[in-house]
């Protein structure tokens, strides 16, 4: 495989950086072959932290019942805009958001919408394992604790252990549901955070770079995870892994420098993409 | 090409003995500098344990013989020719309960009024019998307010006139100080505190044994005295700082650690919020006696609040800990991870409940620590305490938080300087051991809470 020369790399950042701030960047979009109902949509969403800007334009649907993958190098933007579908940014003092996202045509940003129930429909799942140091079980029943939705203790304990099992956790912790939850493995705590996602019944699962701090092993069974959870939510994934997305995603999405630079199904996206910074990244020429 | 140069090893062409001859003398050179390094640090701890020990040895040495002091044990007889008083009265059917407690306090009048002094007078003439005693030698010798314990013993059981029981007296300021040896014993008559016939009496009950050295539990019953410097004790001073240490931890507590979770978590970060931040570790380090000249300006000459009071001295000190409180909690905030904060918003907590839920419970123990560094600062805080009148000369144990008292360090301060030096430079180091004792006790609570709380999570 060539490794680009860093004059040719210069070049596409170059384009990258012309295309962004001269007119209007234009995604290469390509639909799937056979329509999915859209959950999520964007457009032109910009964001500023403070006088910088993250992201240019960007526009995207995002599909039920199927893993969107959000590639590109660091730095590109990527895991900015997973963090604006559930206004995670408004915690970044100076974060700045303008555009359209939408969530079944309800505007996110709307300023009559309560963030606090809007995370509630969209979870999410942090590139560190983070369980709160407290015990397995409360956990997984913080969410619906906080949120009412169990009526009853039995109820509140049904609800963990079918969130621990969709986990597939739940063999592994039966029998220590009282122990605390940062004594797990790694693997096994970002499960128990996919866990702790799911009790509230979210529409749409976020994960920012889920595997990234988990060994090979622990990323199998999260991936393996990520394709049973496709079945009934709405799930995006942010990964520096090419060999992920194209495991687990049905699209994907190449961020560059800020700008979507090309969307469409993951197997064509991998296979034949139609922009040649994609196809560069893909192959490992940069990145 | 360049790359090729820099990647042979470095001094290729030297021969090995020679490179491995001046790796060795590097090597040389960092571990003498490492050594160096570690005899610096030794020295500087050792010097630093060597002042400590010199500290607490010599605060020890002068201290601890004080927890000792002298008291007689003598025979002393109720006699019906000194003690000449009716017979307790007692309720008489037909009699009011008011002219019964009339008769009482009547009684007892009168049983104060017995020349008790005579009775101790008589008690040690037996003990010392080939002495020949004025009874001005024998209030010297024997604690002035002794004399009120016979009083006290004969009301509370008047069946004692006409009987002979051991009773054991303190002895005085003077006789603890000629026993200890804290006076020269060469001095001339005219420089001793205690008249000749005294000292030879002292030397006399000591050596038969009369005169033992008994535990000092008045230093911790007793409030300061100066008509009976044996009996001088903490009692006052301590309950003085425990209210104050209340007030402290019941004010100071809640509302520097409420400030600290409103400025770290919700506070918008602006020029106000940076201008208090400023100014809240300017306070951290005003001196304390400015604390004590607000506390005389607001609370005393504007609030009016009474003078001496813990009230006063608690409210200064609870000014003087919150920005110690509020910077060690804010930091222990800070210290929280923000993937716990992102864990609880990305469930959809409310700010609140992530503060309260998840933040807040892992510093708890941050906010334990805090609070036992300012309340320990606030118990040995004596300049601002000047300033609102609790360096007050106080002889009664304080009931409420309003009485006028005086607190552990500043009853040191008194002691210290107190006149009567050879008596009170041991009572003053045995109050600094007792200071040190309840800093220490506070210390362990809070290292045992502490690890209570890292247990739990």
């Amino acid at each position: 495989m060539n490794v680009m020369t860093p004059a040719e790399a210069e070049a596409e950042v170059a384009r990258t950086v012309k295309q962004r701030d001269g007119e209007k960047f234009q995604t290469i979009r390509t639909p799937d072959a056979q329509p999915r109902q859209i959950r999520v949509k964007a457009e032109d969403v910009n964001v500023f932290y403070g006088q910088k800007q993250a992201l240019f334009n960007v526009s995207i649907d995002i599909p039920e019942k199927a893993v969107t993958a959000f590639i590109g190098p660091s730095g590109c933007g990527k895991s900015t805009f997973l963090r604006c579908i559930n206004r995670m940014n408004d915690t970044i003092d100076g974060a700045r958001v303008d555009g359209l996202i939408a969530l079944d045509g309800e505007d996110l940003y709307d300023p009559k919408l309560d963030v606090v129930e809007l995370r509630a429909r969209i979870g999410m799942v942090f590139q560190k394992p983070n369980p709160f140091p407290k015990t397995i079980f409360e956990n997984v029943a913080y969410g619906p604790r906080i949120h009412g939705l169990a009526r009853s203790k039995s109820e509140l304990e049904e609800i963990v252990v079918t969130s621990l099992k969709k986990a597939s956790l739940f063999e592994e912790v039966k029998d220590r549901l009282y122990e605390v939850g940062t004594g797990l493995s790694g693997g096994q705590q970002q499960r128990l955070c996919i866990a702790r996602a799911i009790a509230v019944s979210p529409e749409v699962i976020l994960m920012d770079e889920p595997c990234s701090a988990l060994d090979p092993i622990a990323t199998a069974k999260v991936e393996e995870l990520i394709d049973e959870l496709r079945e009934n939510y709405t799930i995006v994934i942010v990964t520096h892994s090419m060999q992920q997305a194209a495991r687990v995603s049905q699209r994907t999405a190449f961020f560059h420098l800020g700008v979507l630079v090309e969307e469409g199904p993951t197997d064509m996206v991998f296979t034949s993409p139609k922009e040649k910074r994609t196809q560069d990244y893909i192959t490992g020429r940069f990145g | 090409m360049a790359t090729t140069d820099t990647l042979r090893p470095m001094g290729h062409s030297e021969p090995k003995d020679e490179r491995l001859a001046r790796i060795q003398k590097s090597l040389r050179r960092r571990r003498s500098a490492e050594t160096r390094f570690r005899i610096y640090g030794m020295s500087a701890v050792a010097i630093a344990c060597g002042f400590v020990l010199f500290l607490f040895g010599s605060i020890m040495h002068d201290g601890l013989p004080a927890f000792w002091q002298p008291a007689l044990q003598v025979k002393v007889t109720f006699s019906p020719d000194v003690v000449k008083v009716a017979p307790k009265p007692e309720q008489a059917p037909g009699q009011s309960p008011a002219e019964f407690q009339r008769a009482s306090l009547d009684w007892q009048r009168e049983v104060t009024m017995v020349n008790w002094n005579r009775v101790i007078q008589d008690a040690v003439q037996a003990a010392a019998p080939d002495v020949k005693l004025t009874p001005r030698d024998v209030q010297a010798v024997v604690s002035p307010n002794q004399r009120f314990k016979l009083r006290d013993m004969f009301v509370e059981n008047p069946g004692l006139l006409g009987q002979t029981v051991d009773v054991s007296l303190l002895a005085s300021a003077n006789a603890d100080v000629w026993l200890k040896g804290n006076i020269d014993h060469s001095l001339g008559d005219d420089r001793q505190q205690l008249s000749g016939a005294a000292r030879q009496l002292i030397d006399r009950l000591y050596e038969n044994g009369t005169i033992k050295m008994v535990f000092s539990t008045v230093l911790f019953t007793n409030a300061d005295s100066r008509g009976a410097s044996a009996e001088a004790g903490l009692l006052g001073a301590f309950i003085g700082s425990l209210y104050m240490m209340i007030i402290v931890i019941v004010l100071a507590v809640p509302i520097g650690v409420a400030s600290a979770i409103y400025l770290e978590e919700y506070a918008p970060k602006n020029k106000l919020t940076d201008l208090i931040e400023v100014n809240i570790n300017n306070l951290a380090a005003v001196p304390s006696i400015v604390f004590g000249l607000l506390g005389a300006a607001v609370f005393i000459n504007y609030f009016r609040l009474p003078l001496s009071a813990p009230l006063a001295g608690g409210l200064v000190l609870t000014l003087m800990t919150l920005p110690t409180i509020i910077i060690a909690t804010r930091n222990s905030l800070k210290a929280v991870s923000p993937s716990i904060r992102q864990a609880a918003l990305g469930l959809g907590a409310s700010k609140t409940q992530m503060v309260f839920h998840h933040v807040l419970p892992i510093t708890y123990p941050g906010i334990m620590t805090a609070t036992i560094i300012g309340v320990a600062q606030a118990l040995g805080e004596t300049a601002p305490l000047l300033l609102i009148g609790m360096n007050a000369f106080v002889a009664t144990v304080p009931t409420t938080p309003l009485d006028q008292a005086t607190a552990l360090p500043v009853q040191i301060f008194l002691w210290e300087g107190n006149e009567n030096r050879n008596f009170f430079e041991p009572r003053t180091a045995a109050a600094i051991i007792i200071l040190l004792v309840v800093m220490l006790l506070l210390n362990a609570v809070a290292i045992y809470l502490r690890s209570r709380f890292e247990r739990r999570q």
